[in-house]
């Protein structure tokens, strides 16, 4: 059951190519500009950037059809984008502002936009595992032709819902791709030090009586055909399947996290690896992009997160009284409603 | 009107959802052909078909967090963990999941689902699996939380739990099964968040919920007998909590006795007599009362296990001394 993945090579138009590179680089930017809001004091609390693994979201969520479900993990800014969520709104959001996908009530880790089928970010490490379950039941017992791509990080490995979902899926035949991202750190600890399989972490898999596979997290293509192959499997009703992607987070955990436990040497290797910068060198090498197209997406990314901070910027923080909105659907201001300033 | 045990009610219950709502179905450890631990689901695999009666591995955070999962994707899930002991072992999925989508998701999401689960103790099955954990998930904004008494109870909230498009935890006892009560034909309803004055009385306001109301009623009859007339009061949702009866009789007796079967530390009676104090002082005679479990972990040995937990005379007793000062 478990392989390690064929490299039947898809060829791309070049438009297509551009649209990956376009993508990668608004995350890039996008997360750069996150960064920068957060030392200036517009964006608060946890932030967990996704430099460095832009290809996995990019290259995976690009073979999705509109109506497959994404569900992911607090990293999340890369999945919402590749999914469509428009960048202002998600700046927005990690400015607490109204207009942001969520209502200023989310956050980073929080995003969600179901008129996109991105079901959501969720911080409780491997706790989106079984809500993704959840939805595959949904949609296969509903009859719907979709299917639900679930990432989670390699530290999810170790909790209990990891095993508890990766079985359930299994045994019921769901369709649901579980997207393990193995940056090779459970916030500071080593994948080595935590998880007895660590070399082989797809191999999980098996004991699951599912497939399992492995792939390039720095390769956009490779991604891409992986995750069309495992779609393949999912959707013809063969049940789940596993994909274990090795990549590396460029910035610490979070933005609070200097990353002092890693070394200077593996940094820079991965560094070589920057999934951006070498599907240009790519598409320039292999003459499928010119040095000018390249640059003007860069200018239309960076021209559209400027947008998109100045309108975080400019929105209006949500009323007081959308406090006890959503709590429910019928939405009661209970009498014992601990509200302070009553 | 026809009796029928609190077991039958809840079966009926599940069956009208399992019929009336092609979205509806069933999930939790052995429900299926075994018939579940309480023999509540017992021939449903037969008249429903295992894809509706979902039996689940023993990985409560995976059933209940499918059941969220589903519930988003636009089914109904009655998700049953065998007992609320072993809710511990989802509570990610309850509380941080469950409750929460709707919130975080700015509304665009929510879990329509019901839990179902046991609660209590006096089966003599000891610590681990005789406990009251309702109240904790009534602490928990985006949750509801429904403890019937009573078959006619479990019915009328039941349906109005399939209403719901937010989460509810539907709290069964465990020594409730075998009772009986009136139920009368048609689909009457209980809307959620309504307490409900189970006897009228005027010296003394007993509150309670679930089993214990039960025994509460056994107290105020041997009272009546003694001239002290006692109203009770059955909470029938910790979450929405209705006060307002609770509020009016206190009001009327001056005299409130909070009666339950969990711990008394931390217990949701404490809310209900804070509540009592904060909306009720100038009329109350006396201080809050309570009566509830011993602070121990359930002890196995049937006398211990008795001293454990409140009986109608330790309740008469509570009312007595309330009373007399």
């Amino acid at each position: 059951m478990v392989k390690v993945p064929m490299t039947a090579k898809e060829t791309l138009e070049a438009p297509q190519l551009l649209e990956l590179y376009r993508q990668m680089m608004l995350i890039r930017v996008f997360e750069e500009e996150c960064a920068r809001q957060y030392m200036q004091g517009n964006i608060h609390g946890f932030l967990h950037l996704y430099i460095g693994e832009e290809a996995i979201a990019v290259g995976s969520i690009s073979t999705l059809r509109d109506q497959d479900y994404v569900v992911t993990h607090y990293r999340d800014h890369g999945h919402a984008l590749a999914k469509g969520i428009d960048s202002k709104s998600a700046m927005a959001e990690l400015f607490g502002k109204a207009t942001g996908c969520s209502r200023g009530k989310g956050g980073s880790m929080h995003l969600f936009d179901t008129s996109k089928n991105f079901m959501g970010g969720y911080a409780i490490v491997a706790g989106q595992m079984p809500v993704a379950a959840g939805l595959a039941l949904a949609a296969k017992s509903k009859g719907e032709d979709r299917l639900v791509i679930c990432y989670l990080g390699d530290g999810a490995l170790n909790e209990g819902e990891f095993h508890e979902s990766m079985n359930l899926a299994s045994i019921w035949k769901l369709p649901v791709i579980y997207f393990c991202e193995n940056n090779l750190y459970g916030m500071g600890a080593p994948v080595w030090d935590t998880l007895a399989l660590a070399d082989n972490i797809y191999k999980l898999a098996e004991s699951y009586n599912m497939p399992g596979m492995r792939l390039n997290g720095m390769d956009v293509l490779e991604v891409r055909e992986v995750t069309q192959e495992a779609s393949e499997h999912v959707r013809s009703g063969k049940g789940p399947i596993f994909l274990e992607a090795q990549t590396y987070r460029f910035r610490g955990h979070s933005i609070a996290d200097p990353a002092e436990y890693r070394h200077g040497i593996e940094v820079e290797d991965w560094l070589e690896k920057d999934p951006i910068v070498t599907f240009k060198r790519k598409l320039l090498d292999e003459g499928r992009a010119s040095e000018q197209e390249l640059s003007d997406i860069d200018g239309a990314v960076m021209k559209e997160i400027e947008e998109a901070a100045k309108f975080a910027d400019d929105s209006p923080f949500p009323e007081i009284d959308t406090l006890f909105e959503d709590v429910y659907a019928d939405q009661p201001v209970p009498s014992n409603s601990g509200r302070l300033t009553e | 009107m026809p009796e029928i045990s609190y077991r039958e009610a809840v079966s009926s219950a599940l069956r009208e959802a399992l019929n009336d709502d092609l979205r509806v179905f069933l999930v939790g450890e052995d429900i299926g052909p075994y018939g579940g631990a309480y023999a509540v689901t017992k021939g449903f695999t037969e008249e429903f078909g295992p894809d509706r009666i979902k039996d689940s591995p023993l990985s409560e955070s995976a059933f209940v967090g499918a059941g969220v999962g589903a519930a988003m994707g636009g089914l109904r899930p009655i998700v049953e963990l065998m007992t609320i002991n072993f809710s511990m072992l989802a509570m990610d999925q309850i509380i941080n999941h469950a409750a929460k989508v709707r919130y975080m998701s700015g509304g665009q999401l929510s879990a329509p689902m019901i839990i179902r689960t046991v609660t209590g103790g006096g089966a003599q099955v000891a610590a681990t699996h005789s406990q009251n954990f309702e109240g904790w998930f009534a602490t928990v904004p985006g949750m509801k939380v429904v403890v019937p008494s009573t078959p006619y109870d479990v019915l009328g909230l039941f349906r109005s739990c399939r209403e719901e498009a937010d989460p509810v935890m539907f709290v069964e006892h465990i020594l409730l099964y075998s009772s009986r009560g009136e139920v009368p034909e048609g689909t009457y309803k209980v809307p959620l968040g309504e307490s409900d004055v189970k006897r009228k009385g005027s010296h003394l306001t007993i509150v309670s919920y679930s089993r214990m109301v039960l025994l509460a009623l056994d107290a105020a009859r041997k009272l009546s007998q003694e001239g002290i007339e006692v109203e009770v009061i059955d909470l029938r949702c910790l979450r929405p909590l209705d006060m307002e009866p609770v509020l009016e009789s206190v009001r009327k007796t001056h005299r409130a006795l909070i009666v339950e079967e969990v711990w008394k530390t931390g217990g949701f009676g404490a809310e209900v007599a804070a509540q009592i104090q904060e909306h009720a002082f100038d009329y109350l005679d006396g201080p809050v009362a309570r009566v509830a479990g011993a602070e121990v972990p359930m002890p196995y040995s049937r006398p211990l296990e008795r001293a454990a937990i409140p009986d109608s005379d330790v309740i008469a007793h509570a009312v007595k001394s309330s009373i007399m000062g």
